[in-house]
């Protein structure tokens, strides 16, 4: 029940903050609660991806999702998760723990400096690019406009994604926090679409990793099911707090609490 | 003046049909089994108040300790509480495949070789990390 609330509370801090439920998860639950990081990484992946498969839908008929984006990057960051859960799995715990406290201390300075355009200037497609038709068009809705999009600089894209499926698979965190800025200051997608096609490719990105820690027996149902549902619960919960919140301060709080829990995570790897 | 929203290629309508309904499916089956296995109506393999001694402890630890099946093994517990929830967990960690069967046929009538192989190429990567060959290990 502690555990159900916290992700509920979890769920809407994440919407508020613009950032997917695994990465709050992972270092939270396994820095508050007793739960080896073993079981902590199968349930993140899980979260995140019933996060990615309930937004999903949505995201893909306003366009905000793009299939032709998403899925080529997918298939690489998805081949590359794998990898990344197995040498999870097998480095010593202390490694991982130590580990995960850098990368959450890299995302808060991630979350506190980098700035997203909204719409990126992209002049030429590339040749990769063209090829595998990554363009399309959306309704902005606070403007009314139809808006059409294409990307560039595909292969770094492509490059970059293999680390992000690494890290997604080893430290079970999803990867939105990586593939917006990816997508959109490197690839020059829309931020609209680069959030959600970012949100969607979890749906993919997680989905292998998750299994090579649910094969593994990383799935304790009493502590996975909660979590899920809370956080589910309290990702629809913060949408419609979203209307009315400040998110600037939000995020402030967000960043602060995972400089903290980062912290937290390389003192304990350290045995401090 | 308003325009009109650019429709979603109708692979990715289907595609996103499909999520819904079955996300949804999934996360209603979870809240069952989870209802039936902490109300104690089905026996579990592990005692819910013998958890608390595995799940501080690495994985290899609670597999080998609480005899926890590998790979697809749990099927062979699905009658045991605790098992039973797989069936949502696995339903959601399977629908991603599920969906990009779903684009095949619309990418080969529109002979989009490119597509057509990555859609394949994924399905053989998911599949090959649910199939559990590399589910056996552990440190």
């Amino acid at each position: 029940m502690i555990l159900f609330v916290f992700c509920f509370v979890l769920g809407i801090l994440a919407v508020l903050a613009g950032v997917g439920g695994g990465v709050l998860y992972v270092p939270l639950v396994s820095g508050f609660f007793p739960f080896h990081l073993d079981f902590v990484r199968g349930t993140g992946l899980l979260v995140a991806l019933a996060g990615a498969l309930a937004a999903g839908p949505g995201l893909l008929k306003r366009n905000f999702a793009n299939l032709r984006l998403a899925l080529p990057m997918g298939l690489i960051a998805s081949t590359c998760a794998i990898f990344g859960a197995l040498l999870g799995l097998a480095l010593p715990t202390n490694i991982i723990q130590i580990a995960l406290g850098a990368v959450i201390i890299f995302i808060a300075a991630l979350l506190a400096f980098s700035k997203n355009v909204e719409r990126p200037v992209v002049e030429k497609q590339d040749g990769i690019g063209g090829a595998l038709k990554m363009a399309g068009a959306y309704l902005e809705p606070s403007t009314g406009e139809n808006i059409e999009w294409k990307t560039h600089r595909t292969l770094p894209g492509m490059i970059l994604f293999i680390f992000i499926g690494i890290m997604a698979g080893m430290f079970g965190l999803g990867a939105g926090w990586a593939n917006v800025p990816v997508l959109n200051l490197l690839m020059g997608a829309p931020l609209k679409v680069a959030v959600g096609t970012s949100k969607f490719l979890l749906s993919i990105t997680d989905t292998s990793a998750a299994w090579i820690y649910l094969n593994r027996g990383c799935v304790i149902p009493l502590m996975a099911v909660p979590s899920i549902v809370g956080l589910m619960l309290g990702s629809f919960v913060g949408v419609r707090i979203l209307a009315v919140a400040k998110p600037k301060v939000i995020r402030y709080i967000v960043i602060s609490v995972l400089s903290f829990a980062g912290i937290k995570a390389l003192l304990k790897g350290l045995g401090i | 003046m308003t325009s009109q929203a650019p429709k979603a290629a109708p692979e990715q309508v289907k595609y996103a049909d499909l999520l819904f309904y079955g996300s949804w499916a999934a996360i209603a089956i979870l809240l069952i089994t989870y209802f039936v296995y902490v109300s104690g109506m089905l026996e579990t393999h592990v005692p819910i108040h013998d958890l608390s001694q595995y799940w501080a402890g690495p994985v290899s630890e609670y597999v080998h300790e609480a005899n926890i099946p590998l790979g697809w093994g749990w099927l062979s517990l699905i009658s045991k509480g605790d098992f039973l929830n797989f069936i949502g967990i696995v339903l959601l960690a399977s629908l991603t495949i599920i969906c990009f069967l779903t684009l095949l046929p619309t990418y080969i009538r529109n002979k989009d070789l490119a597509f057509v192989v990555i859609v394949i190429l994924e399905v053989l990567v998911l599949c090959f990390g649910a199939s559990g060959i590399l589910g056996t290990g552990g440190h």
